[in-house]
């Protein structure tokens, strides 16, 4: 695509970062809203560095589910970026997606399900699925970066031509051992 | 902290309504939902019927998508209070064309009048300005809201807020519609998007 943001920073590569942002471009997603992951920190570089894309920084999850309602009844088609500890803060809001049958596409980075060395990411990420789909919202995952495009466009397709609430679960394998990146 | 408000919220709302232009409105759960239907039903408007503490992101929303209108989320104290974070959300990313008017009687109207935060003495245009908003008004009289009015219509000096200290007060309710589909529905087909 000609229109995708080229950034020169080694940080940005042509990985499954790349392929999730280039999907989401492809399906015409002109919101991005998140609370920062470090799994998610390239994608969000990526969407900031992106004039076309209005990208938002929230101080809580669910704030990102009210965005995104509203960006659709605006027009915009709206992504939440989150970690898997902030889907319960937003299960209430997540009544509005369903009341008004609004189409919700969020991708989660998971933690506390793989090699996870913090006990208090634990409960809120085995709860993660659950919390979702006990609020009706669709969940797929990404379990191999190879994945990604066919993931991301099949939820988006979900969300978007199908007016359902999906969330993708970034698998904690798949990203890795939480690396201490405090310096950029 | 004592109350000696005496703006009626219905005529506070129907005086910000007047000659609405392209305005589109999302109102918050409870009273301020009321006010707006009860001012005139317009398919501009989206009610919001739960999602509390959502209404302005809701707004953060459809100003993002349409900066070419004014956008305006209509919502009372204890609404707002629950999304608070979201002043400072809607600081940062500073929509033009947004304004949050907040329908400040210090209580909890819907669930028997319990005081609020704001009531107890939380200053929320305070909390505006810190939270990074640089127009901030407060309104105590008809005439702040015939004077604020017309701010409503611009789409380039935003994200504003108004704190309008309204009396308490039994009103009779007015009730919007409740179903959220046909709300988000006739709000887009109103905006020109097809309904699928």
């Amino acid at each position: 695509m000609d229109d995708v943001a080229i950034k020169d920073d080694a940080r940005v590569g042509h990985g499954w970062p790349f392929q999730i942002y280039k999907t989401l471009k492809e399906f015409g997603v002109a919101q991005v809203s998140y609370v920062p992951d470090a799994g998610h920190a390239e994608l969000i570089e990526l969407s900031h560095g992106d004039r076309a894309i209005q990208t938002t920084v929230l101080t809580t999850e669910e704030e990102g589910v009210a965005l995104s309602a509203g960006a659709w009844l605006g027009g915009d088609r709206a992504v939440l970026l989150m970690q898997s500890s902030g889907v319960g803060n937003c299960v209430n809001m997540f009544s509005l997606a369903a009341s008004c049958r609004l189409p919700f596409l969020t991708l989660v980075t998971m933690r506390g399900e793989w090699a996870e060395f913090n006990p208090w990411q634990i409960p809120m990420g085995k709860a993660t699925p659950q919390a979702l789909e006990i609020m009706g919202v669709t969940v797929l995952r990404l379990e191999r970066s190879e994945d990604a495009e066919e993931v991301i466009s099949a939820a988006a397709s979900l969300a978007f031509e199908s007016d359902q609430q999906v969330a993708v679960l970034i698998s904690q394998r798949m990203l890795g051992r939480k690396k201490w990146t405090e310096t950029r | 902290m004592a109350q000696n408000f005496t703006l009626d919220r219905r005529e506070a709302v129907k005086a910000l309504l007047v000659d609405r232009g392209d305005l589109l409105v999302v109102t918050g759960l409870g009273s301020s939902s009321y006010d707006v239907f009860d001012a005139g039903e317009h398919p501009g408007n989206f009610y919001l019927w739960g999602a509390m503490g959502g209404a302005a992101m809701v707004g953060l929303g459809i100003a993002l998508a349409r900066p070419e209108r004014p956008v305006a989320v209509i919502t009372g104290d204890g609404e707002q209070l629950m999304g608070i974070g979201s002043l400072l959300t809607i600081a940062a990313k500073k929509p033009a064309n947004l304004t949050i008017a907040i329908l400040d009687n210090g209580h909890f109207g819907e669930t028997g009048m319990q005081v609020s935060h704001s009531g107890l003495g939380a200053r929320l245009d305070v909390i505006a300005t810190g939270a990074g908003l640089r127009s901030v008004t407060e309104i105590t009289d008809i005439k702040g809201i015939t004077d604020f009015r017309r701010k409503l219509q611009r789409i380039d000096d935003g994200p504003r807020l108004a704190r309008i200290r309204i009396a308490t007060g039994h009103l009779e309710r007015a009730l919007p519609p409740r179903d959220g589909a046909f709300l988000k529905n006739r709000f887009r087909e109103n905006l020109g998007f097809p309904v699928s």
